[in-house]
């Protein structure tokens, strides 16, 4: 056998069968539910007659809809309501185990399936929502799914995929004080653009890559999807195996150090050919802020909204002027003018401990500023609520004029009452910038969540390492 | 699954690039749990002048003149033909629910977004690929004063404009043989449960772990 990528092991250790036209029939490990994408899919099975073939290798949890304050007061909006009710039927006539909204261990989907150790090594891990790519951090192969494949897997445990090609991201150097994996995903979508990973799986490598916590993989392999990559990838090494260690779903002991050990070999071979290879220069690498509505509209917070007349590419051009008619910017615009209406901190993408603690250290001793109506931080589940609690975090955001608030998918997508009014803008450290992603007609601004903090005390967009 | 019939069709274009499926169809209609009705609120922000919520009736809603769907030209089209990326963001497959529900049976587009394009295949939508030049010639004569008609001929696989000569275009001869049956992926499946099984069981030897439902170490 050649060389292997990271990417190749993990496939072909999960095909089950090809047939005559090369289509693989691909074995899941994993498969993680929330309400949003879930009920049509156990319809079907209802509608067919069929069970879920292996229930132990599910996982649901409502997070999309779940309100972020006066949790015991229940859903207010009959819609919201029903579709957290529906999961709950669904997962009880079908036996799955569901963290509920009264679940300590409830929160975001990506959260918790590392969290609780669902999330492996080595495994095939599926859920009905794109940013499913999060769980590539540990070295497991993982993406989203639209819910015909939500209930393919529940049915067989298994989907009809073909193979991607795979493309390797190297990034030299350390990453600069006050820059974080937020930063560099945002730079690595603004150089390849949002369909610059189309059709493939990206494996992130690289000395940068190494020096990252779990929680910074996360960040970087979530975002991958933005990058439109079918999945993001992180070899194994001891960080990925301390983070896992004793988690309440993971092996434990013997089974542990057996599982580790097979662990370890997930990595690409020192030789392993890539379709694509790309370098960047992570000391190069300054906090970003997008000023569009697509994460590739993104410059350096020192820098200036664009102009589209610079633009060569008509289509290109054309969209960047949609976009800053919608974002209501000039070109030209120095970035650390532009002056956010809320501030929001969560989302799977930055919504863990250790974001936490980054927001908090830039808030700490001080006041958010007048213009900002709001400043929410949404941990990103009950366990990190907790911990942050126990390090006086809250404290911490609340005295600086924060909302801290219930662990959920909140105004990362608004399908909450958390939500943008028309025309508001927002500094927020979630994955998209779309029209209308955090309220109909709301305006969003990608940045980490020492950036998001930084906007917060001092009303606009503010170089972090400078405060 | 209903099987894909050819068909000869109003092409519709749609003159953006990068079209996210949150602009496809709107969140607040995500909290539906059924399959169809989503084709009214397709592109509901942009097809409308007020803001849409869940079970409005949208006859009585005020229509954005300016909006391709709302130009007279393409009534009834059942070929959407896009830009770059089209589709991407999120997994949700009430995307193509909606463009399905509200007529289109092919989009063309020069690339697609992954997961969107998967999603389509399930529900007898069929995305095509098409060179860059091509969309491009493409956007001109659909926008002309007179609507264009496309034909198209999926066990042949060619788009014949009216009046031009025959395109020929590529599809997965896995998932073209689907939706050419209307065949269902699970009961397909289901047929290899056998090597499902097989693969089970000689990969529970190597990682019992995976297992937990009948690894005796489990805590």
């Amino acid at each position: 056998m050649g060389a292997k990528t990271l990417y190749d092991k993990l496939w072909d250790e999960h095909v089950v069968r090809y047939d005559d036209k090369g289509t693989a029939l691909l074995y899941i490990d994993r498969h993680l539910v929330h309400e949003v994408t879930s009920p049509q899919a156990f319809a079907g099975l209802r509608l067919a007659g069929r069970r879920p073939r292996r229930v132990e290798t599910n996982l649901a949890v409502p997070d999309h809809n779940v309100p972020t304050l006066d949790r015991a007061r229940g859903i207010a909006d009959p819609v919201s309501r029903l579709q957290v009710q529906t999961l709950a039927e669904n997962c009880a006539e079908f036996g799955i185990t569901e963290l509920g909204m009264a679940d300590p261990r409830q929160g975001i989907v990506h959260v918790i399936g590392p969290e609780q150790g669902f999330t492996l090594p080595g495994m095939t891990i599926v859920c009905g929502d794109s940013h499913t790519s999060t769980h590539g951090a540990f070295g497991a192969l993982a993406f989203g799914i639209g819910t015909s494949e939500v209930e393919h897997v529940l049915a067989t445990q298994c989907l009809i995929q073909r193979k991607s090609r795979s493309m390797l991201i190297r990034v030299e150097g350390i990453l600069g004080p006050g820059v974080t994996a937020k930063d560099l995903a945002l730079t690595i979508i603004g150089g390849i653009g949002t369909a610059g990973g189309t059709g493939f799986v990206i494996e992130f490598g690289g000395e940068a890559i190494r020096a990252l916590s779990m929680e910074g993989r996360m960040t970087l392999c979530n975002m991958a999807i933005e990058a439109g990559a079918r999945s993001g990838l992180i070899a194994v090494d001891e960080t990925t195996l301390e983070y896992v260690r004793g988690r309440p779903f993971a092996p434990q002991g013997a089974r542990f150090e057996q599982a580790a050990a097979r662990w370890r070999t997930l990595v690409s071979d020192p030789d392993a050919a890539f379709d694509r290879t790309l370098w960047f220069d992570a000391a190069a690498i300054e906090p970003q802020v997008t000023w569009g509505t697509s994460p590739e509209m993104v410059t350096p917070v020192n820098g200036r909204v664009p102009d589209p007349r610079d633009e060569p590419d008509p289509v290109k051009a054309e969209g960047m002027r949609r976009a800053l008619e919608y974002m209501g910017l000039t070109p030209g615009t120095a970035i650390t003018a532009i002056r956010p209406d809320k501030v929001f901190i969560g989302s799977c993408t930055n919504s863990r401990i250790e974001d936490l603690r980054a927001a908090a250290q830039v808030v700490a001793g001080r006041r958010v500023a007048d213009n900002i109506d709001l400043a929410l931080v949404v941990p990103g589940s009950g366990p990190i609520k907790a911990q942050a609690e126990a390090e006086g975090l809250d404290r911490v955001f609340t005295a600086a004029g924060c909302e801290w608030r219930e662990p959920g998918c909140s105004m990362c997508l608004a399908m909450n009452a958390d939500r943008l009014a028309p025309g508001e803008r927002c500094a927020s450290t979630s994955n998209r910038n779309f029209e209308g992603r955090q309220g109909p007609g709301g305006r969003t601004h990608l940045v980490s969540p020492a950036m998001a903090a930084a906007a917060a005390i001092t009303g606009h967009f503010t170089d972090v390492r400078a405060l | 699954m209903d099987k894909f019939e050819n068909f000869t069709g109003i092409v519709c274009p749609l003159d953006r690039a990068n079209v996210d499926t949150d602009a496809i169809i709107p969140k607040q209609f995500l909290k539906s749990i059924e399959r169809t009705g989503f084709g009214p609120n397709l592109f509901d922000e942009w097809r409308y002048l007020d803001q849409g919520e869940p079970g409005q009736d949208c006859r009585h809603r005020p229509r954005n003149p300016e909006f391709v769907l709302n130009d007279p030209r393409y009534q009834n089209a059942q070929i959407l033909l896009a830009r770059e990326n089209f589709g991407c963001g999120s997994s949700r497959e009430h995307a193509p629910w909606a463009l399905a529900d509200f007529g289109f049976r092919v989009l063309l587009a020069p690339s697609f977004a992954d997961i969107f394009f998967n999603n389509c295949f399930k529900n007898g939508l069929l995305p095509i690929e098409l060179a860059a030049e091509r969309i491009e010639a493409l956007f001109r004569t659909a926008s002309g004063p007179e609507a264009l008609r496309i034909a198209v001929d999926l066990p042949r696989q060619t788009l014949t404009p009216a009046g031009g000569e025959p395109i020929s275009f590529t599809v997965d001869s896995f998932r073209k043989h689907c939706l050419l049956a209307g065949l269902d992926d699970i009961g397909l499946t289901l047929e290899h449960l056998d090597d499902i099984r097989a693969y089970e069981d000689r990969y529970q030897t190597q990682t019992p772990w995976l297992f937990p439902e009948n690894d005796p170490e489990t805590p």
